[in-house]
């Protein structure tokens, strides 16, 4: 069973948002990481670039498969998590306490389409 | 019944058909609409036996006039050790598919590694991978790869001083891929940086290519090139001979980010242009945008080192439509002849060759020049293709060579005539053919 | 044996050679190249003897296994014997040392083989005119996609932009198509592995430039539905694009062109019995209908009517997509392999490879999961161990073929199943082989409950087990550093 954690966000293509002020962090859930299996890679944007939401803004890379990020949030990115690029299996041990991007969230009002620990937990039930 | 490919005998075709409970041969089609089974009769001779193949292939072979190339263009008649197409033929390389067991690939799978790792020794690039199908296909990927590392670009530039053929197969790739081509102009010979500079900075350009050594046979000063893009963001590709990389400076000394070209002069039969082998490198930080086979290093349950395929999720059978490119495949058993030429050769060996060139090369420059029947075009270094003017008939002149038993003297579109000598012309040859050259005009003239 | 873990650069010592280069007695020298021009350091190569490189690489060829060594059953690759008799055809003098760009009149041989294999293809295939020019199936796929765009472009037919794909096919096809500048829909496959022709009908209009399809598909079924298939692609405007990496089972009996297809490639290293080398060199001609001969790329090999060859070009072609003409020697193979099996011959072997498929599919599908029971092509899907309580994986049974002394198939492909293991004979194996092969699956799938311990650590017997790849995809070393 994925572990999921209470007070973040959720999207159905299993991102996770925490939201910090006007910003925010995105990452992977428990529930990705499983299935992608030992991941290799992280391709993340560049700070700067913009993301759109429900738009991909990188992939995560296991031995043999291939997964696109999708934007759960739209903005500028802001930040992103270095410790990837030399260990992206950080994603597989502790996917809640390592991000992938921190954005500066251009509509914060996004967040209210997606999902809290509780209907994810029943969306990640019925897959 | 009975043929040599097949085991079958009729007994053990019935035993077959009888576990599978089919009828016949026939049965076994029962699922194809009838309309589409072939019933005619192939127009196919009927089936030789292997003297008789023997006997027409060394009729069509002999129809090929044997000739002593003093042409390049892409394609070099250089010497090619014994040593290679014996252990090339071996069964277990050269009947072996793509090395996806890694178990019992170990074979093909230590040679593509040693391939990748002298490729990035003679370019001075970080990473290379398993090769590519030939030099023009490997400077289309080069082009969409720098459209990858840059994201949202769409415009590339090519140097009008690469070969018609690399300019001619790019911009195929990219007419269809939605890649804008652009050209930076030929100044005296050589790609002009002024008129580089001059279309840099817009915004849509990822990167550009160049060559190492180029159409003419010049080698190019690429001084500033990678100054001047990089200041803009953009990639600087360089196309270079590989075997003339053991003298000259290397695209990573020229700041390249991304170097393709093609293999063929490392020990390659001309074979009528293929199979060659194309080889791409790149630096480290845009390995993962690198198409293409790769071979990494690492360890088996036993700790004990070994080579796998390795970062697969760049390729297409994982990304399918968002893959970098679709190839699938290597010329790996042409990357085997590389590995084995290059280990013969070596550090020195391959130096020497370039010598070799260097010097035939230039004594028929002198020679051909001394005939007062060539003038020279540009006034630049060269190694071993070099191109002259001539008022002789180019077409007539090409004729009378190959009845002389040459193949040289090959019109470019500009109506300049190129030569080329490598390490395997000697000076007799290069005398004969000057004399060839001599006893042409001579004969023309008495016709005028 | 030894196992040997050498690397040549390992092997070298300052002052070998491995070379013998005559005296050059030549005046001018590297030393007149500018400076700048030159390299600041020598190429780090290495320095080995003749013998050291004879070893070496011989001791390499041992840690490698070729259709020449074993049974190499690999699903959707088609590793059928490769003769020699193509070998030395293809190694003689006269055409390994022509120069491409010499003129016409001095390579009328090599013009001739172009000219004998483009008539052999056309009549085993049902097309009208075929281009030499790609490398590889994927090359050709692109090829043949490219011919497809320009096709549409030269009708000023502008809209359509959208390529339709199986969801079982393999994944170059929509790679191809991205590459070509098309866009990808998906169209369903049904419960049966089949194309869903009513789920295709939604897809189709004005902006659809074709459909790409494997005829046997990935599962080794014929697609039944081929006829109605192609009224409605081409009712639409659309073009057929038939993938010819599983043409072998309809090799001598069932040809492209006569179902409809208007564009093909063939694989000359699966079908045609060229060696596959590792990885290549292969060969993919693209072959069309007559309506489309004049968008093929350029160069082409043309005849006059007296016989002599032409290099020509066409100002419709779909552009240029190799240097020169293809992998020529590849094409020299191809041809000695026509020839030899001739009209007769080649007529068996496709049902021979059909009968072998379909030998092995029946005598194991109670041990494995057979998820469509009915007659194959030249290949079949189990979907891993009929038990399914044992845990044991495709990846298990496959690394525990290799212990056997066989080739694994192919896994994990086509993505329809979770324990795909792909299995394809090809005609050029004996009923001997087969029952062999059959004895051993049977063990391994008794192994797996009596003993699954050995299935998942397997292979034993092997140079090396299991490699780390996320190791190697994580940390990568791509080439050798002292």
């Amino acid at each position: 069973m994925a572990k999921i954690e209470e007070g973040l966000y959720y999207s159905e293509t299993h991102e996770w948002v925490k939201p910090e002020g006007g910003e925010a962090l995105v990452g992977i859930t428990d529930y990705a990481q499983h299935a992608l299996g030992n991941i290799v890679y992280v391709d993340m944007p560049e700070e700067g670039d913009e993301m759109t939401k429900d738009e991909e803004f990188g992939a995560v890379e296991s031995v043999k498969a291939a997964s696109d990020l999708v934007a759960p949030v739209s903005g500028e990115v802001v930040g992103c998590n270095a410790a990837l690029e030399d260990g992206p299996g950080l994603l597989n041990s502790d996917p809640y306490g390592n991000w992938i991007v921190r954005v500066k969230l251009s509509d914060a009002s996004e967040l209210d389409t997606l999902m809290d620990a509780a209907a994810y937990a029943e969306f990640c039930e019925k897959l | 019944m009975g043929f040599s490919y097949f085991p079958h005998t009729d007994g053990d075709i019935r035993e077959m058909l009888g576990r599978i409970g089919a009828g016949s041969l026939d049965g076994l089609y029962s699922d194809v609409p009838q309309e589409f089974i072939f019933k005619g009769e192939f127009d196919l001779p009927e089936a030789m036996s292997e003297m008789e193949v023997r006997r027409r292939f060394a009729e069509m072979a002999e129809r090929n006039r044997k000739l002593t190339v003093f042409c390049g263009c892409g394609a070099y008649d250089h010497y090619s050790p014994a040593v290679i197409p014996y252990l090339t033929s071996r069964a277990e390389f050269q009947t072996a598919y793509t090395p996806y067991q890694a178990e019992v690939s170990q074979g093909t799978l230590r040679y593509i590694f040693e391939y990748q790792s002298m490729i990035t020794m003679l370019s001075g690039m970080d990473c290379s991978n398993a090769s590519m199908y030939d030099g023009a296909t490997a400077a289309a990927e080069a082009m969409m790869m720098s459209i990858a590392c840059t994201r949202k670009k769409s415009r590339v530039l090519l140097s009008r001083t690469l070969l018609p053929q690399v300019i001619e197969v790019v911009r195929t790739y990219a007419g269809y891929h939605g890649v804008d081509i652009g050209y930076v102009a030929a100044d005296g010979g050589v790609t002009s940086l002024a008129d580089l500079q001059g279309q840099l900075g817009q915004d849509d350009v990822a990167g550009v290519l160049v060559p190492s050594v180029n159409r003419y046979g010049i080698i190019e000063d690429l001084s500033g090139f990678a100054d001047a893009v990089h200041a803009h963001k953009e990639l600087l590709m360089v196309y270079a001979d590989p075997s003339a990389l053991a003298v000259l400076k290397t695209p990573g000394e020229w700041g390249a980010d991304i170097a393709c070209g093609d293999c063929q002069s490392l020990g390659l039969p001309l074979s009528f242009g293929g199979p060659y082998c194309g080889w791409l490198a790149c630096r480290k930080e845009h390995v993962r945008k690198l198409p293409g086979r790769i071979v990494g290093e690492t360890v088996d349950m036993d700790g004990k080192r070994s080579y796998v395929l390795t970062l697969q999720a760049r390729e297409q059978h994982i990304r399918r439509e968002k893959a970098t490119s679709n190839i699938c495949s290597n010329q790996s058993l042409m990357a085997l002849y590389v590995t084995i030429y290059l280990s013969l050769l070596g550090k020195e060996g391959l130096r020497e060759v370039n010598a070799l060139s260097y010097g035939g090369a230039h004594y028929l420059y002198d020679s051909l020049l001394a005939t007062g029947l060539f003038e020279p075009v540009f006034d630049r270094p060269f190694l071993k293709e070099f191109v002259l003017k001539s008022s002789l008939p180019a077409a007539e002149l090409q004729q009378a060579l190959c009845e002389g038993g040459f193949f040289a003297a090959l019109a470019t579109e500009e109506g300049y005539l190129s030569f080329c000598a490598t390490e395997k012309r000697t000076r007799e040859e290069i005398d004969a053919l000057v004399a060839c050259i001599k006893d042409f005009a001579h004969k023309m003239h008495e016709r005028k | 044996m030894k196992y040997y873990d050498k690397l040549i650069f390992e092997l070298s010592k300052p002052g070998r050679k491995g070379y013998s280069l005559p005296a050059g007695k030549w005046t001018a020298t590297l030393s007149s190249i500018p400076e700048n021009l030159l390299r600041s350091e020598p190429a780090p190569l290495p320095e080995v003897s003749e013998p050291d490189v004879v070893r070496h690489y011989t001791n390499l060829s041992g840690m490698n296994f070729g259709v020449d060594n074993g049974f190499y059953p690999l699903g959707s690759c088609t590793m059928k014997y490769n003769p020699k008799i193509n070998e030395e055809a293809a190694s003689l003098q006269g055409f390994a040392s022509v120069h491409p760009l010499q003129p016409e009149s001095t390579v009328q041989g090599c013009l001739q083989v172009y000219h004998e294999l483009e008539k052999a293809l056309s009549a085993v295939t049902g097309m009208a005119a075929f281009t030499f020019n790609p490398f590889a199936g994927a090359h050709g796929e692109l090829t043949g996609l490219m011919v497809m765009r320009r096709y549409h472009l030269d009708r000023n037919d502008l809209k359509r932009t959208k390529v339709i794909v199986p969801d079982s096919a393999h994944g170059t096809n929509p790679a191809s198509a991205a590459v070509c500048g098309l866009q990808v829909v998906q169209v369903k496959s049904t419960p049966e592995g089949l194309i869903d022709v009513e789920d295709l009908k939604s897809r189709l209009d004005d902006t659809v430039a074709g459909i790409m399809m494997t005829n046997p598909n990935t599962l080794g079924l014929f697609e039944t539905e081929i006829r109605e298939i192609a009224e409605l692609v081409h009712g639409c405007g659309g073009l057929l694009y038939y993938d010819g990496a599983n043409m072998n089972p309809l090799l001598g009996k069932v040809r492209p062109g006569d179902m409809g297809f208007d564009i093909m490639h063939l694989n000359l290293h699966k079908t045609f019995s060229t060696p596959h080398g590792g990885g290549g060199p292969g060969a993919g001609p693209v072959g069309v209908s007559e309506r489309l001969a004049e968008y093929l790329p350029d160069p082409k090999v043309t005849a006059d009517a007296d016989g002599v060859y032409h290099i020509s070009r066409s100002s419709h072609a779909a552009g240029r997509v190799s240097g020169f003409m293809g992998n020529f020697s590849v094409l020299v193979k191809a041809l000695a392999y026509i020839w030899t099996l001739g009209r007769e011959n080649i007529r068996m072997a496709g049902p021979l490879s059909v009968l072998n498929a379909n030998y092995i599919k029946e005598s194991l599908k109670d041990v494995y999961r057979l998820p469509v029971d009915r007659v194959c092509k030249h290949e079949f899907v189990f979907d891993g161990l009929a038990d399914t309580s044992t845990g044991i994986t495709a990846l298990d049974v496959a690394k525990r073929l290799l212990d056997y002394g066989f080739h694994a198939p192919t896994i994990y492909f086509p993505l329809l199943f979770h324990q795909s293991i792909m299995i394809e004979p090809t005609e050029t194996e004996s009923k001997e082989t087969l029952d062999d092969f059959i004895a051993v699956m049977s063990k391994i799938a008794e192994e797996a409950a009596s003993d699954p311990e050995i299935l998942k650590s397997a292979p034993h017997n092997t140079p090396v087990r299991r490699p780390d790849e996320t190791l190697a995809a994580t940390k990568p070393v791509l080439a050798f550093n002292g």
